[in-house]
């Protein structure tokens, strides 16, 4: 009998995500699944639309492109001008889609559930920004990619929203359930560099050398 | 590797667009009252300049949204771009 159980992409990593952030120095990956998406479309220059989402969300929707409004758990990414990606945390998708259909009852504007569309990789620490830039064509200097910026783009040829969480810095992966494990391998083997135990490879090789 | 400001999302690199072809091709208003070279004429011939050519280009790994380039074609120069809709600036002489 199939199972109904469901199952995030990524259900099998958590122990080899454990284990690359406690091998790396400051640099943490774990998946956030079942993150609930849901796709808003309208137009933004609406005031009656700004204001029947801004009264269910709590928050507006961010104006300028490539930007994030609202909390670390529930916020409203940029998509493009006319459509945004609200994230909540898991099981708040029906209620969310309900009281959103709701308020824009009436309105031209657009509801959709996405939340089986991507998963959720998040990694922190100093060393985040390295890891992305090794397969990001963005620049992701702090000076230029901090909160609230988002941006949609490729990593290593895989395609991402890609979220600044936190000034930490904190990065949110927004990936397709299909590629989700590429991109989780990809992150893992971009990290090893940082791992604790190549600094004692490096002092080992440099005592011998020595 | 061309660098193409996205109307919204400022300047990207290539590998995040797609190209369209060749911009503002006017839909014929009957097609049934073409010819079949007419229709052809249509479909299928395009311009092919040694120089500046209006074109449409996605941001397909962006915001997925459409807009206009006029890029040189042999310097690879982008010399406007404009959202659609709008109209195509002057061509610099």
């Amino acid at each position: 009998m199939a199972s109904t159980e469901r199952a995030s992409p990524l259900a099998a990593w958590p122990a080899r995500f454990a284990a690359a952030s406690a091998s790396a120095t400051d640099f943490t990956i774990r998946e956030l699944p079942f993150t609930t998406q849901i796709n808003v479309r309208g137009n933004a220059a609406d005031a009656a639309f700004a204001a029947a989402t801004q009264a269910v969300l709590g928050h507006g929707l961010p104006a300028a492109a490539n930007t994030w409004a609202g909390t670390a758990e529930r916020a409203a990414l940029w998509l493009g001008p006319d459509e945004w990606l609200v994230v909540a945390p898991d099981g708040m998708n029906e209620s969310i889609v309900a009281a959103l259909r709701n308020s824009l009852d009436g309105q031209h504007a657009a509801v959709t559930d996405v939340s089986a569309n991507r998963t959720v990789i998040e990694i922190a620490g100093s060393h985040a920004r390295a890891v992305l830039g090794k397969g990001c064509p963005l620049d992701l200097h702090a000076r230029a990619f901090s909160p609230p910026q988002t941006a949609q783009s490729l990593l290593a040829k895989a395609q991402i929203l890609l979220q600044c969480a936190d000034i930490r810095p904190a990065f949110r992966l927004y990936v397709r359930i299909s590629f989700a494990p590429y991109v989780a391998e990809w992150l893992i083997d971009a990290a090893t560099e940082f791992a604790a135990s190549r600094g004692l490879d490096a002092q080992r090789i440099a005592a011998r050398l020595a | 590797m061309l660098r193409i400001g996205c109307p919204w999302c400022g300047e990207r690199e290539e590998i995040e667009f797609s190209y369209g072809g060749q911009a503002h091709l006017a839909y014929p208003q009957d097609p049934h009252a073409l010819t079949d070279e007419q229709w052809a004429q249509y479909l299928f011939m395009r311009d092919n300049p040694k120089g500046l050519l209006r074109e449409r280009w996605v941001h397909s790994h962006g915001c997925r949204r459409w807009f206009n380039v006029e890029r040189h074609t042999v310097t690879h120069e982008i010399t406007a771009i404009y959202k659609p809709g709008e109209p195509p600036p002057a061509r610099r002489a």
